[in-house]
């Protein structure tokens, strides 16, 4: 049984069709790629998952347990974490804070008696913002304010993580650090499922990847063979007639 | 069954009214996202105008009709777009509505000023006296004449949104603002049609009610609070739906006023009350609204430091022991206002500040603080005071548990709607037994609190009392402080930024909401009862909603998010204010308005006043010479004033130019000998002001591809050609460089985007 299980999930905003039957699976310890063209439905699916949107059509389980109508704070308890493609970071806190009030809500709520400074300072060596831990988050870099993203994440110590272009805004060694860090948590027992336009590192760290398009699932398998679909190829492209010399 | 007839009109000709100020209200807050708090009192300055020049000038009605609706209502919506409203593009919905309701104090400022409060105004009805036979019933001229004129808007609307080029770029900016600029909609145009139509609608709404009513400022601009309603009816963006729940209110208070029984004192109050309970019941079933994300808030309110925090406390407490041992008897009584109303503002700090929730409500929940200190303080029982912030944080909670789901001006109004109800309501209601429970309010007019009693102490006098206001403050204001630097503090300034990533990380938003609303009313509670004690004896409009408003805007003026914001608020409000008015009636008129025109420039500064004076006197509060002589200094002045050697202006003036003396010092001391300016750049590892106060030279740009590690990018050129050099460097990007594209991300071949880069 896969950690995170979507099945046919649609979405439509109006008369606009978002995702249109899709479907994905995230097994713990593996990363699962999501990629696709920008309005594919990709941060859709996300929000589907995480409970921002109810879906007008499907199901999303989580550990085999159906979450559809679970409330958003509920999932998270679950242990869905997740990061976001537009920055969510609270401008008002450090860094450091930033990724406390994550350890202090998992707190409150697990009755986990860990020290959370502890935890806190753990995490914020494990992501590499020690240098700025104590600076505004406002003051940093995106890239640095995905990891911060990512620390609060990984703060509420979840077992299916969910990354909305976390490498954007990060240089090539920032980025191939960052592969290492995920593959670790991949390793620690986590489900990552990975939204990223970054196909290096797409394809060099992930174990399975889907392809949406228009809302619609148009490919999946390894890494290997979704490179030599032809409906990717098209989607990214337009058909192969259209740059065929 | 006539009877029926009459009051269906009477709710029908209301229900136009509400329909055509409300559907002028939804017209500017769909086109341009700012929901105008000032669109009743708009319509309470054409009411008056329309009286100055009917009735006091005796203007022909048709004149005076064109002159206010054709001429001053929509150049007055073109001068508030203009002015006001279109620099407030890209602001928080917080900083919107405090402008707004600003602009709604300085009307009301403004009407006061320009026509002396309580003279006699009468407006008399169109036609009056004549009425129109409609067989079963008949209707008055006036009657059908509004009725008439609610048709007309409406298809007016219909045909300007739907037939005009004007219209359909106000559909598409209320659909895609920036769609609608790509397609070469003009957004900066749109706002000044709205605005001009939303004033001239509001402007008719408000000749057409003022005849029923007496004209007064501040009742006739909420008055038209009940056409909120109706726009919320239609959730702030549906015409037709606001125009239906324009219909359902005003048949609600025509059929109240039908057949309510009169004498009932209890339900005399229902009523004027039932719109804002049908506004507050429609804002709790209204589906949730989307969790917010991505702020984006100009706003910062740093974290207290606890050095900061202290020398604030001590700073209150001394400043409180000079006023009391300096001011006479009537002074002390004026200016004794400032701490237990500095508390009430204290209590927005955490609701608004760190949680970024809005309440308009808390002057209501002081109201309430006070009622209860004075029916459970008899004797001066510390029980008045316990009971004042416990209770009050009971039904604080009470009110957010059913209100947990908004936020924004939806909050806003639900909150403004409680507070009406009290005020209209509740706070005039007779006593009366709730099951075991012997309920006292106001008495029907004011009561009487007695003085506290502590450990045999009884702070009898005014000076006992507004040192006890002094100490309060400064121990709720460590409390506020407190709360900030606990994890719970850190959880409401995170949910302000975004609720939707707190959610994500398992947090249950609506216990931290209703524990921030109870904390804060706990707090007006508190400020309530001290203040009913400062005064002896206290009636329900010391609480109302218009009394609330001025406080809620400077506490945000000052900065919501600080102690220093509250203090700010009392001290402006309850301090410069008399004390500026008693030097002349000049100042006194000016000081009428000048509230509102504090707040409506808030725009520009989002965080407030108070880190602009922090600031500024940054060097004093690092210098601990310059801060020790100052001390010194106002000790001594302070004793030559106990020993009477002046009286309490030198003594003011003396204390203000030692502050501003030791702030100068303090300023040249922090600053290197001689340097008056910025430092100048040096050397070439400073390049913080190259540019800026010396020129570029060649170290200073081998310095910079240093700092930006450019090792592999062709030598520059020379120093008079620096544009050419970047273009150069564009062109060339060097062997594997990547460019950045507009999203952040590299820009990649083609081919690297399906296989990876090898």
């Amino acid at each position: 049984m896969a950690a995170l299980e979507v099945h046919e999930v649609t979405m439509r905003f109006g008369g606009h069709q978002v995702l249109d039957r899709a479907s994905l699976a995230a097994e713990a310890g593996a990363i699962t790629g999501l990629i696709g063209p920008n309005g594919a439905g990709k941060t859709t699916m996300f929000n589907v998952i995480t409970g921002l949107l109810t879906p007008t059509g499907g199901k999303v389980h989580l550990d085999g347990r159906d979450v559809t109508a679970v409330r958003l704070h509920q999932r998270a308890r679950m242990g869905l974490a997740r990061t976001f493609q537009q920055l969510e970071l609270f401008s008002m806190l450090t860094v450091r804070e930033n990724i406390r009030v994550a350890a202090d809500i998992r707190k409150r709520w697990s009755r986990d008696r860990s020290d959370c400074a502890a935890i806190t300072s753990e995490i914020i060596e494990r992501v590499g913002l020690g240098a700025v831990a104590d600076d505004r988050v406002t003051s940093l870099p995106t890239g640095q304010g995905r990891l911060v993203e990512l620390g609060r994440a990984l703060a509420a110590r979840p077992s299916v993580l969910l990354l909305d272009e976390p490498a954007s805004g990060q240089d090539e060694q920032e980025t191939e650090r960052f592969g290492t860090l995920l593959r670790q948590l991949a390793d620690d027992g986590a489900a990552v499922v990975l939204v990223e336009h970054d196909m290096a590192l797409v394809m060099h760290v992930c174990d399975r990847v889907y392809v949406l398009d228009l809302g619609h699932l148009i490919a999946t398998g390894d890494p290997a063979s979704v490179q030599a679909d032809p409906a990717v190829l098209d989607a990214y492209l337009g058909t192969s007639r259209a740059v065929a010399p | 069954m006539e009877q029926f007839l009459i009051f269906t009109i009477v709710g029908l000709s209301l229900a136009a009214i509400y329909a055509v100020i409300a559907s002028g209200l939804v017209l500017t807050y769909t086109t341009t996202g700012i929901f105008n708090f000032a669109h009743g009192a708009i319509g309470m300055l054409a009411a008056y105008t329309y009286w100055q020049l009917r009735f006091d000038w005796g203007w022909p009605t048709p004149v005076a009709l064109f002159v206010v609706l054709g001429v001053l209502g929509p150049a007055f919506g073109l001068l508030l777009e203009r002015v006001i409203m279109r620099g407030l593009v890209g602001t928080s919905e917080a900083t919107k509505l405090v402008v707004s309701i600003s602009l709604l104090v300085a009307m009301i400022g403004l009407a006061n000023l320009i026509w002396e409060p309580g003279v006699s105004r009468p407006m008399s009805l169109f036609f009056k006296g004549e009425r129109l036979d409609l067989g079963v019933t008949t209707i008055t001229y006036h009657q059908a004449i509004t009725i008439a004129t609610a048709v007309v808007v409406a298809i007016g609307l219909r045909f300007l949104l739907y037939r005009t080029r004007i219209g359909v770029s106000m559909r598409a900016n209320v659909d895609d603002r920036n769609l609608a600029l790509l397609n070469g909609a003009r957004p900066d145009r749109v706002g000044l049609y709205s605005w001009a139509i939303g004033a001239s609608l509001a402007a008719i709404g408000g000749i057409l009610i003022a005849p029923s009513l007496s004209l007064d400022p501040g009742s006739l601009s909420l008055l038209i609070v009940n056409a909120y309603a109706a726009a919320i009816f239609g959730r702030l963006r549906s015409l037709p739906m606001t125009f239906v729940g324009a219909i359902v209110l005003g048949l609600t208070e025509g059929y109240l006023f039908g057949y309510l029984p009169g004498e009932n004192q209890y339900l005399a109050g229902l009523r004027p009350a039932a719109a804002v309970i049908v506004l507050f019941i429609v804002l709790l079933v209204m589906p949730n609204p989307r969790l917010r994300t991505r702020s984006q808030l100009r706003e910062h309110f740093p974290a207290p430091s606890p050095a900061g925090m202290a020398m604030l406390a001590a700073a209150v407490v001394a400043g409180a022991a000079v006023m009391v041992t300096t001011l006479d008897p009537s002074s002390v009584l004026t200016y004794g206002q400032i701490f237990p109303l500095a508390i009430v503002a204290l209590s927005l700090v955490p609701l608004v500040g760190y949680a970024g929730q809005i309440s308009l409500a808390q002057l209501s929940f002081g109201g309430i603080g006070a009622i209860l200190a004075a029916h459970h303080g008899g004797g001066g029982t510390p029980m008045g005071l316990v009971l004042a912030i416990g209770v009050t944080a009971i039904v604080g909670g009470l009110v957010a548990l059913p209100l947990r789901h908004l936020s924004g001006i939806y909050l806003a109004l639900a909150t403004a709607a409680f507070a009406v109800a009290l005020d209209r309501w509740i706070f005039v209601l007779p006593d009366f037994d709730l099951g075991p429970l012997h309920i006292s309010l106001f008495e029907l007019s004011s009561t009487d609190i007695d003085p506290l009693e502590l450990f045999g102490y009884t702070f009898a006098s005014p000076g006992s009392r507004l040192m006890l206001s002094a100490v309060a403050f400064s121990l709720a204001a460590l409390v506020v402080a407190g709360v900030r630097w606990t994890s719970f503090g850190r959880q409401l300034v995170a949910m302000r930024d975004s609720e939707a990533a707190c959610a994500t990380l398992g947090l249950n938003l609506v216990w931290p909401r209703v524990a921030v609303f109870m904390l804060s009313a706990g707090i007006a509670g508190l400020g309530g009862a001290l203040y009913g004690m400062q005064l002896g004896t206290v009636s329900a409009e010391r609480f109302n909603l218009v009394s609330g408003l001025p406080l809620f805007m400077l506490v945000v003026v000052g900065g919501a998010g600080l102690v220093g914001g509250a203090l700010f608020a009392g001290i402006g409000l309850y301090g410069v204010i008399p004390l500026t008015s008693s030097l002349g009636p000049a100042i006194a008129k000016i000081n009428a308005v000048s509230p509102g025109l504090t707040g409506i420039g808030l725009g520009r500064n989002p965080s407030g006043v108070v880190p602009l004076m922090r600031d500024g006197v940054k060097p004093l509060r690092h210098d601990p010479l310059v801060l020790g002589a100052m001390a010194v200094a106002m000790v001594v002045a302070y004793a030559a004033r106990l020993a009477d050697v002046y009286a309490n202006w030198p003594f003011a003036l003396l204390v203000g130019a030692i502050f501003l003396g030791a702030n100068v010092v303090a300023g040249r001391r922090a600053r290197p000998d001689g340097a008056t300016a910025a430092p100048v750049a040096a050397d070439a590892d400073d390049l913080d002001w190259v540019g800026v106060t010396s020129p570029w030279t060649a170290p200073h740009l081998a310095r910079l591809d240093e700092v930006f590690a450019a090792d592999g990018l062709p030598p520059i050129g020379p120093l008079r050609t620096g544009a050419t050099a970047v273009r150069t460097r564009r062109a060339d990007p060097g062997p594997g460089a990547t460019t950045v594209g507009t999203n952040g991300r590299s820009r990649i071949d083609a081919e690297e985007v399906v296989h990876g880069r090898p």
